[in-house]
């Protein structure tokens, strides 16, 4: 199994001075999947990703990235992944065609000349290629440095918040972008602070927070880790409200006199469910209003941060 | 191979960055070229008492070719500390680049400018006056100091490079090696110094490196200082080429 992982980490460690950032942090991302390390500012998110990127060796643990020991055999790892890094990483005294130059001829690609002007095309930067790059927009850096980032056709590549500082355009650009890099067969890794980017993007998911894995699984399992199957039912009186109570007892159940609404808490089945409106309707309790409520991911973060914070103290 | 190739590449680089920025090749011309008119039309008459019939202009002309290198090389510390504090050097470091070819890179562009430099200084010197009694191996023997004191001092100046906090701070130490110029034999004869001063001038790298160029270029003979000269540069060479590698390579994010 460990042999088909993309990146495999186990129990990576790193303190800086007395502060340890990383206490004990194990995942794998398989090949071609993208793989969201999710945390807030402060978690380990860019000690983790620096680690597997070979900028920084961990204290304690295994990295294990393309079949490669990050420690051991850092320059076979570099020849397999590419890093986009929080802030555009472009030669801004260089215009953008000597740019994808540069990076074509670091790597030893066959044509330099040829494959940046493939990338201006793509990444729609062929009208300032040849214009320097301190005079590009924040979002034509970002997309500059991720065309630099494809050069050599890295096996992996590292994104260390793709998208903060980014507008909600740019941010839709960067996103079409990292799932087409995925559907082509490029392993991605990302950090991100936002659940809605992890949800969107992320075959699997990990949140870090406070240097430990607090919850790990795709997406559709991590929401699992809150009750499903919360149904709220609305209705007319107060009366009504009561014998409905009364009626669904054996249910974990939660009441609000003032929008005279139950939230009942259910298996998921459809048969519990349609159990529980026929019971409501034999007893002629009329349901004015009925919601399913889908956990989000935003509730699982805060669960999963609130039970490790209870953990400790 | 690909370190070669990987190391003309960073040069390349770097080539391109000094060629845009011409406010620093004025920079670097401007000084020795302003000190070389005012010692030889300010101070030159004085100081030619004491020299016998040698002329003051083809006295200190290495030392100005020498400040003309001191002067260049500042720019490969800025250049490099510039790199350190942008997002770029994360991008080579996680390539497949040895880290000879980014510092080497560097070196190479420096050393390369800094011969444009001291070609254009020398050029300048002539208009002036300065004469030369050099033969051809001379003239080559000259020039290969010169490569090697501009690469010695650009090596020392990357570690300097590497550990400044600020691109403005990682420009100053060459004014250490500028302070060092003045304390040889570079202006002025060792006789005519304080005894102190005197054996600091005899003693230190710069006077045996411009007494050779001054030999060279002057008697047209290698002279007698070459050995320590040549010693001084390889020495230098080493300690702060083995010393940036391993300071850059621990460096970390």
């Amino acid at each position: 199994m460990k042999e088909q992982s993309a990146i495999t980490v186990e129990n990576l460690r790193k303190s800086y001075k007395k502060v340890e950032v990383l206490k004990g942090v194990s995942f794998s991302v398989k090949p071609g999947s993208i793989f969201a390390l999710l945390g807030a500012n402060g978690a380990g998110k860019t000690t983790t990703i620096n680690i597997l990127t070979t900028l920084l060796k961990a204290d304690s643990g295994k990295a294990v990235v393309n079949g490669s020991d990050v420690a051991k055999n850092p320059e076979a790892v570099r020849g397999h992944i590419s890093l986009t890094g929080q802030f555009a990483a472009v030669d801004d005294i260089l215009t953008g065609r000597e740019n994808l130059e540069l990076i074509g001829n670091l790597r030893h690609v066959s044509n330099p000349a040829e494959t940046a002007k493939k990338l201006l095309k793509q990444f729609e930067l062929e009208d300032a290629a040849d214009r320097k790059t301190a005079t590009y927009s924040g979002g034509m850096q970002r997309r500059l440095d991720i065309a630099m980032s494809l050069i050599g056709e890295p096996s992996i590549i590292f994104f260390d918040e793709p998208t903060t500082g980014l507008d909600p355009q740019s941010r839709n650009n960067m996103w079409e972008t990292i799932k087409s890099l995925a559907n082509n067969g490029t392993t991605i890794f990302l950090t991100t602070q936002y659940l809605e980017e992890a949800d969107h993007l992320a075959d699997k998911i990990c949140i870090l927070n406070k240097g430990k894995i607090v919850a790990e699984g795709t997406p559709a399992e991590l929401k699992k880790l809150l009750p499903h199957g919360q149904v709220e039912l609305k209705f007319q009186s107060q009366k009504q409200l009561d014998v409905a109570t009364k009626l669904l007892a054996t249910n974990e159940t939660a009441r609000d006199d003032e929008a005279l609404a139950l939230t009942v808490t259910t298996d998921g089945t459809v048969a519990q469910l349609t159990k529980l409106l026929t019971q409501l309707e034999n007893a002629k309790v009329e349901v004015i209003e009925f919601a399913q409520k889908a956990p989000s991911l935003d509730d699982v973060f805060l669960k999963v941060i609130n039970e490790s914070k209870g953990e400790k103290s | 191979m690909s370190l070669i190739r990987d190391t003309w590449t960073m040069a390349q680089r770097s080539l391109r960055h000094t060629v845009r920025s011409m406010d620093t090749i004025i920079t670097v011309l401007i000084t020795p070229i302003a000190m070389m008119l005012m010692f030889v039309f300010v101070f030159g008459a004085s100081f030619e008492k004491s020299l016998g019939d040698v002329k003051y202009i083809d006295f200190i002309t290495p030392a100005i070719v020498i400040m003309t290198v001191v002067s260049g090389i500042a720019y490969a510390a800025v250049r490099l500390s510039m790199d350190l504090q942008k997002g770029i050097i994360n991008r080579f470091k996680t390539m497949p680049v040895a880290p000879s070819s980014i510092l080497g890179g560097h070196a190479t562009s420096s050393t390369l400018s800094n011969l444009f430099s001291t070609l254009l200084v020398l050029l300048v010197a002539f208009l002036v006056g300065f004469r030369s009694n050099a033969g051809i191996a001379e003239w080559l023997m000259f020039g290969g100091l010169t490569v090697l004191f501009t690469l010695a001092t650009t090596w020392l100046a990357l570690l300097f490079g590497l550990f400044a906090k600020t691109m403005e701070g990682a420009g100053a130490f060459s004014y250490i090696l500028l302070f060092m110029i003045f304390l040889s034999s570079g202006f002025t004869p060792v006789d005519n110094m304080h005894p102190v001063l005197r054996w600091f001038a005899e003693h230190q790298p710069m006077t045996p490196i411009i007494e050779t160029m001054r030999s060279l270029l002057t008697n047209g003979t290698i002279g007698d200082s070459a050995g320590i000269a040549i010693a001084w540069c390889v020495g230098l060479l080493v300690v702060s080429y083995v010393l940036a590698l391993r300071i850059y390579k621990t460096k970390t994010v």
